[in-house]
């Protein structure tokens, strides 16, 4: 479904990427068109290499398009400087990633608390919006555990609490299956479900798995860089 | 400093064997720098408290020590009368006239010879000298062959206890007595009556002229009176502190000029070892970097981290280093001070700016091994770091 009000939440136009190999061009990205209205839960399907993830990163503002623009609530991310971009990306952006990505060294507490730290919240609101998140995830009782004492799908589950604790605009998820038994995913799916439905959180994920592209409003695939 | 600390600590931690690794190196060059500040420093405190501020000493001019010093007794007598001086219970002057010569004995450990001051004194020296105190035995008596023996000295060579003979100038001295002086140079000394010694050594002139003043103000006068009178402005006066200060200045320098070029090239060995350390903590934590990056640290909370990291590293290793350090305070040394050629006995001294370089000299290592490392890590791109995965 998806409606939007007036504009997109995001706006990939015209996008083009490639990479350079010593002096060789790699294209990688050709002239994509995409437009994820507010509320969408957009799932990004293709075969290994097609671009999958370079096209997320785009969106996620942690990569540059070789030509074309990638507008985000209105903010040409292509025109910040790295600063204002990691700024931005703190602010706007929730990420899930394949294989979680905690910080081993910090506690579910502290990986949650994370993005944060970029803010200006006192220690005791972070604290209430770190265990709320957790608690929404279902981990309120592992708060104090190492992503190492945990199980994969709980790791992924303390990463989301991570991704969603700044209340950012939008969730990017690069596979964020790829690594879990059926079980586990179809738990990950239902947690992402249900924040797209009953918190509204605008979500764009990258996936292999049919069954995760289910939960999802719209499908696009992507075939050799460009939109199938 | 965005990024936790607890991260940064946390990261040390957690590859506990390289850090330890690391950290004993750190830790050992910080404990010789350490050391050897506190031996250079030890040498000084033996030397400058044998001087204390009330006391003056009257050597000849250039003459760089009491050793190669000549002062005329006529010279003495008029010194020892000046206005400035204190006087003692018994309404006399207190000043004391000194002979100071060299004299050989057999060490008790080795058997090798070493040089030993001896120091003839007149009644008026132990009211100068406060700090000396006798440990065994008495006084000798002036106008008698007897002699006192300091500890350092009577610890380390032979024939020195009390009742033994020992033989110097054309006489034999019995020892009646051993005496400490708060671990200064005196200790490191024998007493006897300057006039019984002159003689016996040939010398019709005394070596210095040491005296208390009225209060310690008046130094400048009494200098004033000595420099300008004829008959006595061959004779230099200087602070007692001050003197002993510039005989300590030829070794202690030497000690910490030799110790800290060592300390240098050893820090070299540290250095690298936090460098190869830190590079190995940010080549496995490239996933981590990346992760801390797209969530929107910078570049330079990344450069903090690591920084963070291996100055907690270094203080670590200093804190471990000053501590082995102060435990060598209660080491004590006698060996040959080759600014005045005799036997000088001293100790590790710890101060607080001691304690300040060492920690500055733990994190400039630390610094300079986490620098780079750190570069490396805030230079890495978000992208190439994240695909590590
Ligand atoms: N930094 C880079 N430098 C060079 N080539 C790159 C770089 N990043 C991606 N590529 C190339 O771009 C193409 C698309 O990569 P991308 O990671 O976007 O694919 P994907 O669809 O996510 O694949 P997968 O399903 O395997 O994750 C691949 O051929 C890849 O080798
Ligand atoms: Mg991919």
């Amino acid at each position: 479904m998806g409606e939007s009000i007036g504009r997109p939440m995001v706006e990939v136009r015209n996008v083009s990427k490639s990479y350079h190999r010593d002096s060789i061009e790699i294209p990688v990205l050709q002239q994509i068109n995409i437009a994820v209205p507010e509320g969408e839960f957009l799932a990004l399907m293709g075969p290994s290499g097609s671009g999958k993830t370079t096209l997320l990163n785009l969106i996620a503002g942690i990569d540059r398009p070789t030509s074309g623009e990638v507008i985000v609530q209105g903010t040409n991310i292509g025109q910040l400087n790295e600063s204002a971009l990691a700024r931005w990306r703190a602010s706007h952006i929730g990420f899930v990633f394949q294989f979680y990505n905690l910080l081993p060294v910090l506690t579910a507490f502290d990986n949650v608390e994370l993005p944060l730290l970029l803010t200006n919240l006192s220690k005791s609101e972070r604290r209430n919006r770190v265990e709320l998140a957790l608690k929404l995830v279902g981990l309120a009782d592992r708060m104090a555990h190492y992503p190492k004492q945990l199980s994969g799908g709980q790791e992924q589950r303390v990463a989301i609490a991570r991704a969603i604790v700044t209340d950012p605009t939008l969730l990017v998820a690069d596979e964020p299956t790829g690594d879990l038994d059926k079980v586990s995913a179809g738990e990950i799916m239902d947690l992402l479900d249900r924040l797209n439905k009953e918190f509204r959180k605008t979500i764009v994920m990258v996936t292999h798995d049919p069954r995760a592209a289910e939960k999802a409003h719209t499908v696009t695939h992507l075939e050799k860089g460009e939109l199938a | 400093m965005k990024i936790p600390l607890s991260y940064s600590w946390r990261s040390l931690w957690t590859r506990r064997l390289t850090t330890t690794m690391t950290l004993a190196g750190l830790a050992l060059v910080v404990f010789v720098f350490a050391a050897v500040l506190m031996l250079a420093h030890g040498i000084e405190v033996a030397l400058i408290d044998t001087g204390s501020d009330d006391n003056a000493i009257v050597i000849r001019r250039s003459s760089t020590s009491e050793l190669v010093s000549q002062i005329e007794r006529d010279a003495a007598n008029i010194i020892t009368t000046l206005p400035q001086i204190a006087r003692g219970a018994d309404g006399k002057p207190q000043a004391s006239t000194e002979t100071y010569v060299l004299i050989n004995l057999e060490k008790k450990e080795t058997g090798d010879m070493g040089n030993i001051s001896v120091r003839g004194i007149s009644p008026g020296a132990m009211q100068l000298r406060p700090q000396v105190r006798l440990t065994e035995g008495r006084m000798f008596r002036f106008g008698t062959d007897e002699i006192i023996i300091g500890q350092n000295i009577a610890r380390r060579f032979q024939g020195c206890e009390i009742g033994q003979t020992i033989r110097f100038g054309e006489s034999d001295w019995v020892i009646v007595g051993h005496f400490a002086a708060q671990g200064s140079a005196f200790e490191s000394e024998i007493w006897g009556d300057v006039e019984q010694f002159m003689p016996s050594f040939g010398r019709p002139v005394f070596s210095s002229v040491t005296v208390r003043l009225r209060n310690p103000e008046e130094f400048t006068r009494f200098k004033a009176s000595v420099e300008q009178d004829p008959r006595t402005q061959m004779g230099d006066v200087k602070r007692e502190r001050e003197y002993y200060r510039e005989q300590s200045a030829l070794m202690s320098s030497f000690v910490r000029i030799l110790g800290l070029l060592v300390t240098f090239i050893f820090s070299i060995g540290a250095v690298i070892g936090a460098v190869i350390t830190m590079y190995a903590a940010v080549a496995n934590r490239t996933v981590e970097i990346g992760t801390l990056r797209a969530l929107g640290f910078r570049r330079r909370s990344v450069l903090g981290a690591f920084l963070v990291e291996s100055t907690l590293l270094s203080l670590i290793g200093g804190s471990v280093g000053i501590g082995l350090a102060a435990l060598m305070s209660f080491v004590r040394i006698s060996t040959t001070n080759f600014g005045s050629f005799s036997e000088l006995g001293f100790g590790f001294a710890l101060s607080p700016s001691i304690i300040t370089a060492s920690f500055v000299f733990a994190v400039t290592m630390g610094l300079i091994g986490g620098f780079f490392p750190a570069v490396r890590a805030a230079r890495l791109n978000i992208l190439t770091a994240l695909r590590e995965a």
